[in-house]
């Protein structure tokens, strides 16, 4: 098992230098570059998988970089929260890249095509990176390749999207500045970055304002990194202007290891009874989530714009993750919801972002008032979309339907009721701006368009049809999958892991 | 007993869907499916029958859920099975009227609509089999978003408009079950199907029960209820053989039906009666009755016309239910089967008359009787049966709701007896006009030919299902044993009420 070990620190680090080969071979052959990156994704895959199962069957992995031990050399920790981000994390990118060749060819120019591809490798390792290390400032290292490169992917369309971009610079840059704020403080508190060394460290000082000021920024850095409600302002746009793979993968990806970070920090650094029994926060996290998921769903009402209207969505989604966390102190069906959405939302945003990427890929369609007879020129991506859209809306048996169900249940269970009342309205609302989509696309009529000359006849490729069909599947696969008792051990393995400090 | 038998069934429709959408291009194979899956879909249900008359509850579980002490599992028992035939049975008839009613008037979009039928019928028969709340609660979703595309099938504004509506109320009903069914299992740790009910839930509090209660029934908005009943004669804007079957038969029935597994099955007769919710209910649904029927009166629309019947006619399942006397459940149970026969007729009777003669108002009828003689004959025999006449099936259910009624404490008895003979005559008033311009007013010459438009016959594929349907409704009455209903109905009581 001494492979299994080193697992997470071969897939970052050569995640990390793929990036740099990619640059490389693309001044040679501007085709080798798409290759490469998928080539390595699927590896990457694979060994998540491989870690994944080491993980459920052995446990925890620990690996001590240059083999310094934990509180002096940085530690990379993989327990089943991080080794089931990861897998989901190379499987939604392989998708997406394998959709976004085509795309990429007609959005971006040909020169930029190796930069664009080692960028997303870049962006991948530092996902990675977050998601295995157990250092608070290597975290913060990483989160910072993570998010330089996202600057420059939603930039690389320019136009519009440089303005988006710079927005997002800014915010992102405030939210880094609050995150390595707040780890500043713990290590003056407690003397260590180590995450496991922290949680032992961190109880005697759990009274002190510092340590209290250091957790509210680092909240607060990360709600801006992960776009939740009332700090979201620079995500819409830069979701609207960026590359439709760009914005899927941001969406999909980017926003959910952001807000792994959080889950970490609640569950693994602090405790759930310093959430709840020092700083009261749980249900202020909650009320914000409700807040968020209304919100965003109230924005995306008013949207014409098809990506625009999906980023906000995202806003209203983020806050059903951020309410299950808030619900977790309270009953272990919070964490549930978490873990289901986390992979379901990736999944559901992830087929909505390629085939709203589609339409205007072929069509050039971004206005939903355009979307007339949209199913009858391309079936499979409306088809794709609209069962997206209900499982967002969280019509059983879809994978919205199990996430909903959890939170739901957290919600009674934790004897809150009003996030019974949000969360069915929230649902309602879903159905409110997806269907009216639906409803273009498939019901509306419409004048057909004279025969010939019309572009339509041209079809998808199979390249981009592909991996939005099978994430259409997964909306239904993972519905069914996550009412049966099969994901039952990794979830009492997460929780296991989470709630005793999977680190230790 | 263990049996797959009851996933067969269920997979039929499931199967079917798929085998539509592929022989999109060649109609009579794709016809062929849905025919195909009804009549294998309703030999497995009806071989069911015997096996659950002997007592035994057929069940089969897909899978345990990541919830304690819920599987998602169908369970046969002799309520569900009343269901199940009904629906099973008249999908097939409705598939053949369909073939007639969409190729005469070339309707577009037909594999749409087969595909969206069987998915409907998919949920329908899953909701007959469902062994528990959450099993329950996906398939009435399916039923609800799978109508949609049948609702605004014709895609003009007002169709739409019509689709919205029902959306409208629906959705936001599916939340109400859903927080119900979550609710259900939070307080008891189970949403079992159970004849008498959870037993935990009797020891929870009443208000928590209550409020429990009444998030059941507007989550079973589907029953049409008033005030929350307008979505229903907007829907109407559908294709005739989408409002026979899914607006008197599919959609509404499983809301009745789920008002009926909830009263029995989920609360338990003793509960409701303890909480006093039985009263209000039966207001509701003697309300309902009157004020459907009044509404029907007004109507021209026969479409329209016979959408406030059906209102009227599915609260006597509620009030039957709502009764909780032993006599009382068993109308309603009865009721069930015999009104979807009897509604079903009359749906297919007024699509007829739209494809024989292209006329939707009662007012223009006159004289329909001599040029369409097999339709207007089957629409007076299950016109008859609606007000609950002799010799016709919807005689033997009301029979029974006016003994259960006569079973209940003194002053209420009365009323509600009176609130059904009342129901009864106006549904008389509502029906006889059509009966009588029909066949003993002479039509107006103008009339006689409308617009270049020759009156005769609808299509053949179109008179036999509307006049088996017919005849079904009156062997329903002499001989009650058809597709054991009768049977099934007396073993159902047994079960809720003991006894013999």
């Amino acid at each position: 098992m001494l492979l299994a070990e080193q697992l997470p620190v071969i897939i970052v680090t050569v995640a990390m230098f793929c990036g740099f080969t990619i640059l490389l071979a693309g001044y040679l052959n501007k085709k080798s570059a798409f290759w490469i990156s998928l080539l390595a994704n699927i590896v990457f895959f694979a060994l998540s998988i491989l870690t994944l199962r080491h993980v459920l069957a052995v446990g925890p992995i620990k690996y001590w970089q240059g083999g310094w031990r934990p509180p002096w050399g940085i530690e990379y920790v993989v327990d089943a929260m991080n080794a089931y981000l990861l897998v989901i994390l190379f499987f939604i990118v392989i998708l997406i890249e394998i959709y976004s060749k085509r795309n990429v060819e007609k959005e971006i120019e040909a020169r930029k095509h190796p930069t664009f591809y080692a960028l997303i490798q870049l962006m991948v390792a530092g996902l990675a990176g977050i998601t295995v290390t157990g250092d608070l400032f290597n975290m913060f290292v990483w989160l910072e390749i993570a998010s330089l490169t996202a600057y420059a992917l939603i930039a690389v369309a320019g136009g519009r999207a440089l303005r988006a971009s710079y927005n997002y610079v800014i915010m992102g840059s405030i939210g880094a500045v609050f995150y390595i704020f707040g780890v500043g403080w713990i290590y003056a508190a407690t003397g260590t970055l180590n995450m496991a060394d922290m949680r032992i460290l961190l109880p005697v000082v759990y009274d002190s304002r510092l340590v209290q000021m250091a957790f509210a920024f680092i909240v607060v850095g990360i709600m801006i990194k992960a776009y939740i409600f009332p700090l979201h302002f620079w995500q819409p746009d830069a979701y609207t202007y960026a590359p439709s793979s760009v914005s899927a993968m941001i969406a999909s990806i980017h926003g959910k290891v952001m807000i792994y970070i959080l889950i970490r920090l609640v569950y693994s650094v602090f405790t759930l009874d310093f959430i709840r029994y020092y700083i009261g926060l749980d249900l202020i996290i909650c009320w914000v989530a409700a807040a968020g998921i209304l919100a965003g769903s109230v924005f995306a009402i008013k949207q014409r714009n098809v990506k625009r209207m999906l980023a906000y969505s995202s806003v209203s989604q983020f806050g059903y993750i951020l309410l299950g966390i808030g619900l977790s102190p309270l009953s272990p069906w919070g964490l549930v919801g978490v873990v289901a959405h986390i992979l379901n939302h990736a999944v559901m945003k992830g087929c909505l972002f390629l085939a709203a990427g589609s339409f205007i890929h072929q069509e050039g369609k971004w206005d939903i008032r355009s979307f007339e007879g949209l199913s009858k020129r391309m079936p499979w991506a409306s088809g794709a979309f609209a069962i997206a859209a209900i499982s967002m809306i969280g019509i059983p048996p879809t994978a919205g339907f199990a996430s909903k169900l959890f939170l739901i249940l957290a919600s009674l269970d934790a004897a809150q009721y009003p996030f019974v009342v949000i969360l069915l309205l929230s649902g309602l609302l879903n159905l409110v701006y997806f269907w009216r989509v639906i409803d273009r696309m498939y019901f509306v009529r419409h004048e057909e368009p004279t025969e010939g000359g019309n572009e339509g006849t041209r079809r998808l490729p199979i390249s981009m049809t592909a991996p939005m069909m099978v994430l259409a599947a997964l909306c239904i696969i993972l519905g069914i999958f996550w009412l049966t008792d099969i994901p039952m051990p990794l979830i009492n393995q997460i929780l296991s892991d989470l709630s005793t400090g999977g680190r230790l | 007993m263990e049996s797959l038998t009851p996933l067969l069934a269920i997979l039929c429709p499931a199967i079917a869907a798929p085998l539509v959408l592929l022989s999109r291009n060649h109609p009579n194979i794709r016809e062929g499916w849905t025919i195909a899956a009804g009549i294998t879909m309703f030999a497995l249900v009806l071989s069911m029958g015997p096996e659950v008359l002997k007592g035994d509850v057929i069940r089969f579980t897909m899978f345990h859920t990541m919830f304690k002490n819920i599987d998602f599992a169908f369970k046969v028992d002799a309520f569900g099975l009343i269901f199940a035939i009904t629906t099973s049975s008249l999908w097939i008839l409705v598939s053949l009227y369909s073939i007639g009613y969409m190729r005469s008037l070339k309707e577009h979009a037909q594999t749409r609509y087969f595909f969206a039928f069987c998915l409907a019928i998919l949920g329908a028969i899953g909701v007959a089999l469902s062994a528990n709340l959450l099993t329950m609660f996906v398939f009435f979703e399916i039923i609800t978003v799978s109508t949609y595309p049948l609702v605004i099938h014709e895609q003009t504004p007002e169709a739409l408009g019509g689709g919205h509506k029902y959306f409208a109320y629906l959705m936001p009903a599916g939340a109400f079950f859903l927080f119900g069914v979550v609710a259900t299992y939070y307080l008891t740790g189970s949403c079992d199907f159970t004849p008498g009910g959870i037993k935990a839930l009797a020891t929870t509090s009443p208000v928590a029960a209550t409020v429990l209660f009444f998030c059941f029934l507007l989550g079973f908005m589907k029953a049409a209820w008033m005030p929350f009943h307008s979505w229903l004669p907007t829907a109407m804007v559908a294709p005739t053989p989408v409002s026979a079957l899914l607006h008197a038969v599919a959609v509404v029935k499983a809301g009745v039906f789920g008002i009926v597994r909830m009263i029995c099955y989920i609360f338990g007769v003793g509960l409701v009666d303890e909480l006093g919710l039985w009263l209000i209910l039966a207001c509701i649904a003697g309300f309902t009755m009157i004020m459907g029927s009044f509404f029907a009166i007004a109507q021209d629309d026969i479409k329209k016309r016979l959408a406030y019947s059906t209102i009227s006619q599915l609260s006597y399942v509620i009030l039957g239910a709502a009764f909780l006397t032993k006599d009382g459940v068993m109308g309603a149970m009865l009721h069930i089967p015999f009104h979807a026969y009897m509604k079903i007729t009359l749906f297919l009777c007024a699509g007829a008359i739209l494809v024989g003669s292209g006329k939707r108002k009662i007012s223009e009828m006159a004289g329909l009787g001599k040029t369409m003689p097999v339709t207007m004959l089957a629409f007076s025999i299950a016109a008859i049966g609606m007000a609950g006449l002799p010799p016709l099936c919807g005689f033997i259910s009301k029979l029974y709701l006016c003994f259960g009624a006569w079973e209940l404490h003194p002053p209420y008895g009365m009323i509600f007896l009176a609130v059904i003979l009342t129901s009864s005559v106006l549904d008389i008033v509502y029906f006889f006009p059509i009966i009588h311009a029909a066949f003993f007013r002479e039509p107006v010459d103008a009339e006689r030919t409308n617009g270049g438009y020759v009156i005769k016959e609808a299509p053949t594929f179109m008179l036999v299902p509307l006049s088996i349907t017919a005849a079904f409704s009156i062997l329903f009455f002499i001989y009650p044993h058809t597709f054991y209903i009768i049977d099934l109905v007396q073993l159902a009581i047994v079960e809720l009420f003991g006894g013999g």
